[in-house]
């Protein structure tokens, strides 16, 4: 199709000036669309086109044939003999050696190589680069790290309604399985659909338990027997006591009858070493400390009150919280009571009145863990009420050491197996401390929050080095302590040893003192009586000591209020432009 | 060749010295002091490290250039010398 537009201009009007002139658009031409012509285009699917200045690239891939590769030894055969010269045939070899060594360029090399050479081998021979300096100093064992610990692993209850974990006990050979009592001790808050059920726990799987313990009613306290791994003993929150053995099941294979157990809930149960490995003994709050031969779980073997009177009344005796046995004294054990004092008794006495040795009295409440150091016998640690407390069996009057006040109540202690200078308190905020009595006595030397709930009950592994915690709401927590905390240090025990030796002696020295001083006083006061002078520091009637320390008292408080307020009105006489951020 | 005997019981006469290998960039062991057929292992083995070592240098810095080498072990020092045709071996016993 041809679209043509002719101008034509006469040949007189050449060189005429222009005269333009506006004038309507005048459609030229005009070309509608063809839509055969459509067919003979492909419609294209539309696609995102970036368009950049740069080299066009293509990717492939491509797989090689497989090649085998070998690895082998080589074995050395003589080569690199020129073609004339026969590696076989000794001649030939010596004579091309010999020709070589003749040679103008060997000669230098040699002699040059050959100083360089000798250089090093005198260097070797004067100083030995691998020589051990100072291998008579030991290597600074202290380790730098700051001590830790690590959660490994938590086992939470698998009930709905969450149990306190109050007991725990690991299986005695190697410690690969946990035994966990669980119970509600809060008085009468356990329901109707609180299971009864304790368990055992493998430490590598807290997705379940491994087995369920069934008692007649919820568990206190258990124990492994150190002997039979396959046996344990648990106290009741009823006062009975129940054996079982994991061989047998769930159920508790006999049971103590409910006449001749306990009448308050069992709060501690050990195993005892005896012959036949089948004696344990339990206390309880109702004041009795009962033995038992789980073959027999019908009545006790022997019973005994803990009346500090030491007459065997039951109305006055003192609930027993704890428990202690150290196999190396299998005659002598330990009760902390809920009243403070700490029974120390012997089983082998002739007459019941002989069983209470002595009484120790330091806490203001219950003592709810005690444990002699397993390296040190003569010195047990007691927790109770805010603090944890450290006696040597000698000194009755007071403790030989003891912590500040904590601000939580402390629930359970133990001394660490591996370290004597160590040991681990649990208290009610969820905070697990350990101490390192050598390193700092005023302060844990590590304080771990592991969990924000209280926990009740503590165990060692014996390696040391596994922790187990117990909290109120069912949670058992397993940490791992750092090394620094669990491997014995040089010169630990003799360090031990001699800070309790000397604490003991100080606390020896003030009981004389104060000895002399009441001697001292009961000489004077009888003086004083048949003297009738009256006015003695110690004697004056408790009713003045009372206003005297009231007045104290008051006259403290004044003054600390006047320095306050003298202090605050400094405070609001500073210019005004200057901001001063005062706590509130 | 006086010269060079002397130098080589010089160097034998040191103290912890267990043996001598001179070879030449072939791989043949020319003079020796140890029994061949370690000689031959020693000759093989050691040649192969020399290349690499050689190798290595002058591949990071061209210009440079392989002048000792000295491969410490357990029992013994293997020192060696390598030059444009030549290795010198000697295999000490370090003083201790």
């Amino acid at each position: 199709m041809e679209i043509v537009h002719v101008y034509t201009k006469l040949r007189s009007e050449f060189g005429r000036e222009c005269l333009f002139s506006d004038r309507p658009a005048e459609l030229l031409v005009d070309v509608p669309p063809d839509p055969s012509l459509a067919l003979q285009f492909i419609q294209k699917t539309h696609r995102d086109q970036a368009v950049q200045a740069c080299r066009d690239m293509s990717e492939h891939q491509v797989n090689t044939e497989r090649f085998e590769s070998d690895s082998c030894g080589i074995n050395h055969v003589e080569g690199g003999w020129p073609k004339d010269v026969n590696p076989q045939e000794m001649e030939q070899t010596i004579r091309f050696r010999k020709k070589v060594e003749k040679d103008e360029s060997y000669i230098n090399s040699i002699l040059q190589l050959g100083s360089a050479m000798e250089h090093c081998i005198r260097q070797n021979n004067a100083v030995d680069i691998y020589q051990e300096y100072f291998e008579d100093e030991e290597e600074v064992e202290e380790s730098q790290e700051p001590p830790s610990a690590k959660t490994i692993n938590v086992f939470r209850d698998p009930n709905e309604l969450k149990r306190t974990v109050t007991g725990l006990s690991w299986h005695p050979d190697g410690g690969r399985k946990l035994a966990a009592a669980y119970s509600c001790l809060e008085f009468q808050k356990t329901s109707r659909e609180t299971s009864l059920d304790s368990y055992i726990w493998d430490v590598e799987n807290p997705n379940r338990p491994e087995m369920t313990l069934k008692p007649a009613s919820p568990l206190v306290c258990l124990d492994y027997n150190p002997k039979d791994s396959h046996t344990l003993v648990g106290g009741c929150y009823n006062g009975q006591i129940a054996y079982w053995d994991t061989r047998r099941g769930s159920q508790p294979v006999e049971v103590s009858s409910v006449e001749h157990s306990h009448r308050d809930p069992v709060y501690k149960i050990i195993w005892l070493q005896s012959k036949t490995g089948t004696d344990a003994f339990s206390a309880s709050t109702d004041g009795q400390v009962l033995w038992w031969d789980v073959r027999r779980l019908s009545e006790p073997t022997e019973c005994l009150v803990l009346d500090p009177s030491r007459e065997g009344h039951l109305d006055r005796a003192l609930g027993g919280v704890s428990l202690e046995f150290e196999s190396t004294m299998p005659t002598k054990f330990m009760v902390g009571t809920e009243q403070g004092v700490v029974m120390s008794c012997n089983r082998k006495a002739k007459t019941p009145a002989e069983k209470i040795v002595c009484t120790y009295d330091g806490h203001h409440g219950p003592v709810y863990a005690l444990q002699r150091n397993p390296f040190f016998p003569k010195n047990f640690l007691t927790v109770g009420d805010w603090t944890a407390r450290i006696w040597s069996e000698d000194i009755k009057e007071s403790s030989i050491m003891w912590t500040r006040y904590q601000m939580s109540y402390l629930t359970d202690a133990c001394w660490s197996p591996v370290r004597p200078a160590v040991f681990f308190t649990v208290k009610m905020d969820g905070v697990l401390d350990i101490w390192d009595i050598l390193f700092k006595q005023n302060d844990p030397t590590l304080s771990l929050k592991v969990c924000d709930e209280a926990l009740y009950s503590l165990r060692l592994q014996d390696n040391g080095r596994l922790v187990a915690c117990g909290s109120q709401q069912g949670g058992a927590t397993l940490l791992e302590i750092c090394s620094g905390l669990s491997t014995l240090q040089k010169n630990e025990k003799s360090l031990l040893a001699a800070m309790f030796e000397r604490e003991t002696k100080r606390e020896k020295i003030l009981e004389a003192r104060q000895r002399e001083l009441r001697l001292k006083e009961r000489s004077r006061s009888e003086q004083s009586r048949e003297e009738d002078t009256g006015r003695d520091d110690g004697d004056d009637p408790p009713d003045q000591l009372i206003s005297r320390a009231e007045t104290d008292f008051y006259s403290v408080v004044e003054t600390e209020t006047r320095r306050r307020r003298d202090r605050e009105e400094q405070k609001k006489i500073k210019p005004a432009g200057q901001f001063d951020f005062v706590l509130l | 060749m006086a010269e060079v005997e002397e130098t080589l019981k010089r160097i034998q006469g040191q103290k912890g010295v267990q043996g001598i290998i001179i070879v030449n960039s072939e791989g043949i062991p020319i003079k020796t002091t140890l029994d061949y057929p370690s000689t031959v292992q020693y000759a093989g083995l050691i040649q192969q490290l020399v290349m690499m070592a050689r190798s290595t240098v002058r591949e990071i810095d061209p210009q440079n250039d392989l002048t000792f080498l000295r491969v410490r072990s357990k029992k013994n020092e293997i020192m060696i010398a390598p030059d444009k045709d030549y290795f010198l071996i000697v295999i000490q016993n370090p003083s201790d």
